[in-house]
C-alpha cells in the first residue's frame, strides 16, 4: 500500500524545560527534539502494514523548521522510503492552519492511507487529522489502537472510556494512531546508513490563516506540598480522617 | 445576545455526566458575558428526547433532539454534519463539546466542516467579544497555555472533570430536528461497542479513581484495588499504569497517562505506582491525590497530597475496611 505518515517535531517529553522570559513560549536553548510519540507509533504502524502485505511505500511528511529534516531521516532509518519537508520557521499552534498545508501536500499523492498521531505531545489537541481528512474529502477514524486492512476496506478498534469500539471504513482513508499497534522500532545501523540515500524533498509550507494562538505559557499550578501521613496500615485511620475532614472527598 | 450550543453526549440512551459538565461550563460562560442562551443538542435513537428536562436543570434553555435509528450508536459523520448544520443555521457564537473519547473525535470533525480552528481539551474559557480566551494543558501537562481563539463560530472541547456539573434549573424548550444527512450513508460505521462486561462507572465519569501499578506484582492482586474501589459504593472506577496494561493484567482502556486516558477526578488513589512522568501526565490535575508506596522516595509522593509509606498488601485491605466504615456512616 502507498501510505503517508505526518510526523511532528516536538520537544523531548522526558526533559525538564523552562519558559522563555516573554512568557509565551519555551526557552529553546538546550532543548532536545523528537518525533511526537503517537507519530512514531504511526510510522511503525505503516511499516508493519506493508510488511504484512509484502510490499508498499511509506512517505513521511513533516512541517517545521530546519531541524525537522533530521527527524524525517530518523523515520527513514526506521524504514520509511521517502520524506517531504514542508519548511516553516514557526509552526503555528492553530491545527487548522497546519492541516491546510499538510492537506495541500498530500492531495496528489494517491495514498491508500494517511496516518497521523492521536495528538501531538506539544499541543495535545488531536485536531489536525480530521481537518486533513475533511480537506481531502476522505473518511477519518481517530485514535486507532488496532487495525486490519483487506480488499480496500479497514476495520479499526478505538479505546473509549470503559469500552472498545469497532469501526469499519473504506480506503483511501485518514487515520490517527493511538497506542496499541506496536512499539516503534529502534533504527538499525543498516537502516541509518540507508536513510542517507533516500529522497528528501523540500518545499515551503503553504500554511492557512492563523486564528488560534498561545498568548501566554505558565508552569502548571504548584500542588500544595503534600505530606506523608504515616507508615504502614496504622496510618490508615488518620488518612481517612484527613480525606473526610480536611480534603472533604468522602 | 450570546448563544452557545452544547453537544450533550449520551451512551445507550442515557446522558453521560460529561454532558452536564459541558452545559454547566457553557451556562457560566454565557452568564459571565452578560447573559444569553445555552442550547443543547442530543442525538440518539427514539426516546432520547426524554433527557431534555435533565439538561434544563443544568442550565439549557433549549434542547434540540435528533432522533433516528441510525444514531443509536455513535455515528461520527452523521452527527458531525448535523451539529455543524445546526451551528450554522442557529447563528451560534460557538459550540462546546466534552473532550471525552467521543468528543475528541467529534469536535475536530465539526470544526473541519465549519472551516474554523478547534481549541481542544480546555480547562476553562471566557467569551471576550470576538475572541475567546481559554486555558489548556500543553507539553503533556508540563505547562498551561492561555489560548486566544478568534472568530465566530468558535469550537471548544472541555476536559472531563475540569468543570463540576452544577444546577441552574429552568424549563427547557424542546425542539426536534432531523439529521442533516442520511445516517445510513456514513462511510465510517461503528459496528460494535464492547463495554468489557462493564456498565460500571468509567474513568471520565468517576469522582474517585483507584489506580494500580506494577507494585501489585500480578494480575490476580488487582482484586485488592477492585475491593477498594467498591468500598466507594458506585463512585469509583479502576485505572492502571502502562506497566500493568503492557503485561495484560488490565485492559488498555484502563491505562492512565500520556498515552492513555487523561483524568481529573476529585480523588485519585495510586497504589504501587512509582509516578513516572508519563503517568503523571494523565492524572496530575486530579483534585486530591493519595499515594501508597513502600518506597518513600517514589516520585508519586511529589504530587500526592497524602501519602502512606508501606506495603500495599497491608495498607490497602485496611483502607478498604475504613472507607467502608466511613461511607457506611455518611
Ligand atoms: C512513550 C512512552 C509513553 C508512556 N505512556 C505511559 C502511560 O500512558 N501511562 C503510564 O502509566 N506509563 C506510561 N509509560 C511508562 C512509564 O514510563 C512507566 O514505565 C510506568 O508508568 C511505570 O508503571 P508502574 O508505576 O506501575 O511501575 P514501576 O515504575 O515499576 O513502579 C512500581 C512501584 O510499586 C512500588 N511497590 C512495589 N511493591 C510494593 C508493595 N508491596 N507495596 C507498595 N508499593 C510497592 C515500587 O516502590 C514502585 O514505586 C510510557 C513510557 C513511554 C516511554
Ligand atoms: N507540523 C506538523 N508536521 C507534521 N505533522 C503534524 C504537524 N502538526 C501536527 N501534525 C500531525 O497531526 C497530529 C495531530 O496534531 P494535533 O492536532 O496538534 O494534536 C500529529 O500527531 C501529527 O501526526
Amino acid at each position: 500500500m502507498k501510505i503517508a505518515v505526518c510526523i511532528k517535531r516536538v520537544p523531548d517529553t522526558e526533559l525538564r524545560f523552562t519558559i522563555a522570559p516573554d512568557g509565551k513560549a519555551l526557552d529553546t536553548s538546550g532543548l532536545k527534539y523528537e518525533i511526537s510519540t503517537f507519530d512514531e507509533y504511526a510510522v511503525e504502524a505503516a511499516l508493519r502494514l506493508n510488511e504484512a502485505h509484502g510490499s508498499g511505500d511509506v512517505t513521511v511528511v513533516g512541517l517545521g523548521p530546519a531541524g525537522m529534516a533530521e527527524l524525517l531521516r530518523r523515520a527513514m532509518s526506521m524504514g520509511a522510503d521517502r520524506a517531504v519537508h514542508l519548511t516553516a520557521e514557526e509552526v503555528p499552534f492553530d491545527g487548522a492552519a497546519v492541516a491546510e498545508a499538510l492537506a495541500g501536500a498530500l492531495t496528489e499523492g494517491g495514498y491508500d492511507l494517511i496516518l497521523l498521531g492521536r495528538n501531538a505531545t506539544d499541543t495535545g489537541s488531536g485536531a489536525v487529522g480530521p481537518m486533513v481528512a475533511h480537506r481531502l474529502g476522505l473518511p477519518c477514524v481517530t485514535a486507532v489502537s488496532k487495525l486490519d486492512v483487506a480488499d480496500g476496506r479497514g476495520t479499526a478498534q478505538r479505546v473509549l472510556e470503559g469500552a472498545v469500539e469497532t469501526v469499519t471504513f473504506p480506503l483511501p482513508a485518514v487515520l490517527t494512531i493511538d497506542e496499541g499497534l506496536g512499539r516503534p522500532r529502534i533504527p538499525s545501523l543498516k537502516g541509518i546508513m540507508g536513510a542517507k540515500k533516500k529522497p528528501l524533498d523540500e518545499r515551503p509550507a503553504q500554511l492557512g490563516p492563523v486564528r488560534l494562538a498561545v498568548t501566554s505559557l505558565a508552569p502548571p499550578p504548584e500542588r500544595p506540598a503534600g505530606r506523608i501521613v504515616g507508615e504502614g496500615a496504622d496510618a490508615v485511620p488518620e488518612l481517612v480522617r484527613l480525606l473526610r475532614d480536611e480534603a472533604k472527598v468522602l | 445576545m450570546t448563544t452557545l450550543l452544547v453537544y450533550a453526549e449520551s451512551r445507550g440512551g442515557a446522558l453521560r455526566s460529561v454532558a452536564f459538565e459541558a452545559v454547566t461550563a457553557a451556562r457560566a460562560a454565557v452568564d459571565a458575558a452578560g447573559g444569553g442562551e445555552v442550547h443543547a443538542l442530543v442525538a440518539g435513537s427514539s426516546g432520547i428526547a426524554s433527557v431534555a428536562s435533565d439538561l434544563g436543570r443544568h442550565g439549557a434553555d433549549l434542547v434540540v433532539t435528533v432522533e433516528h435509528e441510525g444514531l443509536a450508536r455513535y455515528n461520527p459523520e452523521a452527527i458531525a454534519a448535523t451539529v455543524a448544520a445546526r451551528i450554522t443555521s442557529g447563528g451560534y457564537r460557538g459550540a462546546v463539546f466534552s473532550a471525552s473519547a467521543e468528543g475528541r473525535d467529534l469536535a475536530p470533525r465539526v470544526a473541519a466542516i465549519l472551516g474554523v480552528p478547534l481549541a481542544a481539551d480546555v480547562t476553562a474559557f471566557t467569551l471576550e467579544g470576538d475572541a475567546i480566551s481559554a486555558t489548556h494543558p500543553v507539553y503533556t501537562g508540563k505547562a498551561i497555555a492561555t489560548l486566544r481563539l478568534e472568530g465566530t463560530p468558535a469550537v471548544l472541547s472541555i476536559r472531563p472533570g475540569a468543570v463540576s456539573a452544577a444546577e441552574s434549573p429552568r424549563e427547557a424548550r424542546v425542539e426536534s430536528a432531523a439529521p442533516a444527512v442520511d445516517p445510513g450513508a456514513s462511510r465510517v460505521v461503528v459496528t460494535e461497542v464492547d463495554t468489557r462486561g462493564g456498565g460500571t462507572l468509567d474513568l471520565a465519569e468517576a469522582p474517585v479513581i483507584v489506580a494500580g501499578g506494577r507494585g501489585l506484582r500480578e494480575a490476580a492482586n488487582f482484586a485488592l484495588v477492585e475491593s477498594l474501589a467498591e468500598a466507594f459504593k458506585g463512585r469509583a472506577a479502576v485505572g492502571a499504569t502502562r506497566a500493568v496494561t503492557d503485561d495484560g493484567w488490565r485492559d488498555p482502556a484502563d491505562q492512565i497517562g500520556q498515552t492513555g486516558r487523561l483524568v481529573s477526578p476529585d480523588l485519585y488513589i495510586a497504589v504501587g505506582i512509582s509516578g513516572a512522568i508519563q503517568h503523571l501526565a494523565g492524572m496530575r490535575t486530579s483534585r486530591v491525590i493519595v499515594a501508597i508506596n513502600r518506597d518513600k522516595d517514589a516520585p508519586i509522593f511529589k504530587v500526592a497530597d497524602y501519602g502512606i509509606v508501606g506495603d500495599l498488601f497491608e495498607v490497602v485491605p485496611r483502607l478498604t475496611e475504613e472507607i467502608g466504615k466511613a461511607r457506611g456512616r455518611g
